[in-house]
C-alpha cells in the first residue's frame, strides 16, 4: 500500500479527550482512542454509553464540545470534507431506500462518488457478488430479509472504498443466523485490510471480531485491551453454578465467599451464583463443592469456566452490559441479569485510558 | 500535523456547482424513481386533486355564484391548482421528517456529497411532481368544462407561478419537517396550516360571502393574491385589471418567503440529526 506522506505511521484513527454533551447529558466526558491502520477497534457498552455519539464525532455528523479527533490524518472538524471522501458508515438502521432494487441502491451512491457510469455499474455489481446479493440484485430491498438489508447497507458503505469504516451496531436486531452471516462479511473486511471501528452492546461480537476492545460507560473509557487481557483482569477463572431453591441463595452465597477473589455475584431471577476462582481454579472448585455441601445448599451444572467478556463487564461496571438497554426490541431477552445492579461495586472504577 | 492545516484537496468554485447539480440530479432521480414505484404514494397525489376538482365542480360548483365568465368551474380552476400545489409540499415535509428518523440523511451527511443536495434534490423531485399533478388537474379541467380563454402564453404563465407557488410553500415545509422531525406531528401540523392558508382565501369561494373577519384574513392572504392573479393570467378580459395588483403582492410575497424559510430550512438541515 503507498502511503501518503509518512500519513502512515499514524493510527488510523486518533481520538484525545472527546466530549460532549447534550444539555445536561455529558455523552462524552473525555475519551482517549487510538485504532491502528487495518485493525478492528470493538467499541463496547450499553445503550446510552455514548458510543454512537463517538461514532457520529468521528464522522463528521456532530461537532464535539472538546477533544480532538483524526481519521485518516485529518481532524474532523477543520477537514471534514477530506474525512468524508476516507470513511464509510454503516448504521443499525439500514440506510437503503427500500423502494429501489439493491443495484439501484448502490449505483445511486456510486453517482453520489462521482464514479463514472460503467464504474458505478461495475461497482455494483462487483459489491452485490461480493455480498451474495447477486441473486436478488434486481429486487426491491422491500423483498430483502434482515440480513440481506444489512449487508446491502454495508455494501452501500463500501462503494467510495472507504480506508476507514464505521460500523454502528452491524447486527443489532438481526437473527441469530443472519448476525453469523454478518460476522463473515465484517471478518472478510477486515482480511482485507480494512479499519474498522465496530460499535457493539454484545460481548460476544467484540469478542469475535476485534483485535482490540474499549469498554464504555457513561462516557468514559473504563477498560482497553485485548479479549484476553480483559478477560485476566478480572483474575483467572469463573465457578458458576445455578440454584434452583431461590430461598437458598444466600447460603450459596455465604459459603462461597470465602473462596477464590472477589465477592460472589448473585442473580436472584435465574438463580445463577458464580464468583472468580482466583490462581488456582481447581483447588477454589474443591473448596466450593465443600462448602457448598456443608451448607446443604442443592446446586446444579457446578463448573469452572473461562470468563467471559460478560464477566468483565460486571467486574468493571457493577452492572451487566444488556441492562440499560431501555429501548427493546427483544433482542438481550437471553442474556439479561436483573436485581443485581449495586451488589457487586467492584471497585474497577478507575478510568483507563485507552490511548498507547 | 501541523502541515496539515491546509485542506488537502480543494475543489475549485466551478468544480464544486457541477458536482452540486450532479448531486442534485441523482438525488432527484432517486425520489422519483421512489414516487413511481409506491402505488398509494401516486394515487394520493393523483386521484386526489382529481377527487377535489370533481366534488368542487360538482356538488358545491351549483351553490357557489361567481362573477366569472364561464361560471365556477372558470373560477375554481386556478384555486384548485394553486392549493393542489400547496398540498403536494405535505410530501416534502412527511418524507423529509422520514429520512431524518430512519438516519437516511445521516448517511448521506457522512458521504462527500455537496451539502445542499438533499435538499435540492428534494425540492427538485416534488416540484417535478407537482408540475404532473397541475397538468392532470388542467386535464381534469379540460373535461369538466373549463378553457384557458386568454391565450397559450398566460396559460404557461398561470402553470409557472402556481409552480413557484408550490415551491415556496415547499421551504416552508421541508423546515417544518426538519425542524420536527416527526412523521405524524408533521402530517398533523401541516394539515393545522396548510387548511386555513388554502381555504380562507379566493381559492374556491368569493371572499365576499366570508365573514367579514374572515374577510380581512382572506384578503391578506398570499394565497388570496396568488390565486387571483393565476385567475387573471387564465382568464383575461374582464380579470385584467386585477392581474398586476396582485401579482405584484404575489412576488413580494413568495421571495419574503424563500428569503425567510429557505436559510431556515438549510439551517434546520445542517442541524438535523
Amino acid at each position: 500500500m503507498s502511503q501518503v506522506n509518512g500519513v502512515g505511521e499514524q493510527p488510523a484513527i486518533l481520538v484525545e479527550g472527546l466530549t460532549k454533551s447534550f444539555g445536561e447529558v455529558h455523552a462524552l466526558r473525555g475519551i482517549d482512542l487510538s485504532v491502528p491502520r487495518g485493525t478492528v477497534l470493538g467499541v463496547l457498552g450499553p445503550n446510552g454509553a455514548g458510543k454512537t455519539t463517538a461514532v457520529r464525532i468521528l464522522t463528521t455528523l456532530l461537532l464535539p464540545d472538546g477533544g480532538r479527533a483524526v481519521v485518516e490524518g485529518h481532524d474532523v472538524v477543520r477537514e471534514a470534507a477530506a474525512v468524508r471522501r476516507s470513511i464509510g458508515l454503516a448504521g443499525q438502521s439500514a440506510a437503503i431506500q427500500e423502494e429501489l432494487t439493491g443495484r439501484e441502491n448502490l449505483q445511486i451512491i456510486g453517482r453520489l462518488y462521482h464514479l463514472s457510469r460503467p464504474e458505478t455499474r461495475s461497482r455494483a455489481a462487483e459489491l452485490l457478488e461480493q455480498f451474495g446479493l447477486s441473486d436478488a440484485a434486481d429486487r426491491t430491498a422491500k423483498t430483502y430479509s434482515g440480513g440481506m438489508q444489512r449487508r446491502l447497507d454495508l455494501a452501500a458503505s463500501l462503494v467510495g472504498r472507504p480506508h476507514v469504516l464505521f460500523l454502528d451496531e452491524p447486527t443489532t436486531g438481526l437473527d441469530p443466523r443472519a448476525r453469523l452471516g454478518m460476522w463473515d462479511v465484517i471478518r472478510s473486511l477486515a482480511a482485507g485490510g480494512t479499519t474498522l471501528l465496530l460499535t457493539t452492546q454484545y460481548l460476544d461480537e467484540a469478542d469475535e471480531l476485534a483485535d482490540e476492545i474499549v469498554v464504555i460507560d457513561h462516557g468514559l473509557v473504563i477498560a482497553a485491551g485485548t479479549s484476553e487481557e480483559l478477560k485476566n483482569r478480572i483474575g483467572g477463572d469463573v465457578i458458576e453454578f445455578t440454584v434452583p431453591d431461590r430461598s437458598q441463595i444466600a447460603d450459596a452465597v455465604k459459603a462461597i465467599a470465602p473462596i477464590g477473589e472477589g465477592e460472589p455475584h448473585a442473580d436472584l431471577e435465574t438463580g445463577v451464583v458464580s464468583v472468580g476462582a482466583g490462581g488456582n481454579g481447581s483447588d477454589a472448585l474443591i473448596e466450593a463443592v465443600r462448602g457448598l455441601d456443608a451448607a446443604g445448599v442443592v446446586t446444579r451444572g457446578l463448573a469452572l469456566r473461562r470468563p467471559s467478556l460478560d464477566d468483565v463487564f460486571m467486574a468493571l461496571t457493577g452492572h451487566a452490559a444488556e441492562e440499560e438497554l431501555v429501548k427493546g426490541d427483544g433482542e438481550a431477552g437471553g442474556g439479561r441479569r436483573r436485581g443485581s445492579r449495586g451488589r457487586r461495586r467492584a471497585g474497577d472504577e478507575e478510568t483507563v485510558r485507552a490511548a498507547s | 500535523m501541523t502541515a496539515m492545516t491546509q485542506p488537502a484537496w480543494a475543489p475549485g468554485l466551478g468544480a464544486r456547482i457541477r458536482w452540486g447539480v450532479s448531486d442534485t440530479l441523482t438525488l432527484t432521480r432517486r425520489s422519483l424513481l421512489v414516487w413511481l414505484r409506491t402505488p398509494a404514494y401516486l394515487v394520493f397525489t393523483v386521484i386526489q386533486p382529481v377527487m377535489f376538482v370533481l366534488l368542487f365542480r360538482f356538488v358545491f360548483g351549483g351553490a357557489i355564484p361567481v362573477a366569472v365568465q364561464g361560471g365556477y368551474t372558470e373560477f375554481l380552476l386556478p384555486g384548485i391548482i394553486a392549493q393542489t400545489a400547496a398540498f403536494a409540499t405535505f410530501g416534502t415535509a412527511i418524507v423529509l421528517a422520514q429520512e431524518l428518523k430512519k438516519g437516511v440523511i445521516d448517511r448521506l451527511k457522512s458521504m462527500p456529497i455537496a451539502r445542499s443536495a438533499v435538499l435540492t434534490g428534494r425540492l427538485t423531485a416534488d416540484t417535478g411532481r407537482m408540475l404532473v399533478t397541475i397538468l392532470i388537474i388542467v386535464g381534469v379541467g379540460y373535461a369538466v368544462g373549463f378553457r384557458f380563454l386568454n391565450g397559450f402564453g398566460p396559460a404557461l404563465a398561470m402553470v409557472v407561478l402556481a409552480t413557484v407557488f408550490g415551491v415556496a410553500i415547499a421551504c416552508i415545509a421541508a423546515f417544518t419537517g426538519l425542524a420536527i422531525g416527526d412523521e405524524e406531528s408533521v402530517q398533523a401540523f401541516g394539515l393545522i396550516w396548510l387548511f386555513p392558508l388554502t381555504f380562507v382565501s379566493s381559492a374556491f369561494v368569493p371572499i365576499a360571502t366570508m365573514p367579514g373577519w374572515l374577510q380581512a384574513f382572506a384578503n391578506h392572504n398570499p394565497v388570496t393574491f396568488v390565486v387571483n392573479a393565476m385567475r387573471a393570467m387564465a382568464i383575461g378580459g374582464p380579470l385584467e385589471p386585477t392581474l398586476w395588483p396582485n401579482l405584484w403582492r404575489s412576488v413580494i410575497w413568495l421571495a419574503g418567503i424563500f428569503v425567510v424559510f429557505l436559510p431556515l430550512a438549510v439551517r434546520a438541515y445542517k442541524r438535523a440529526s
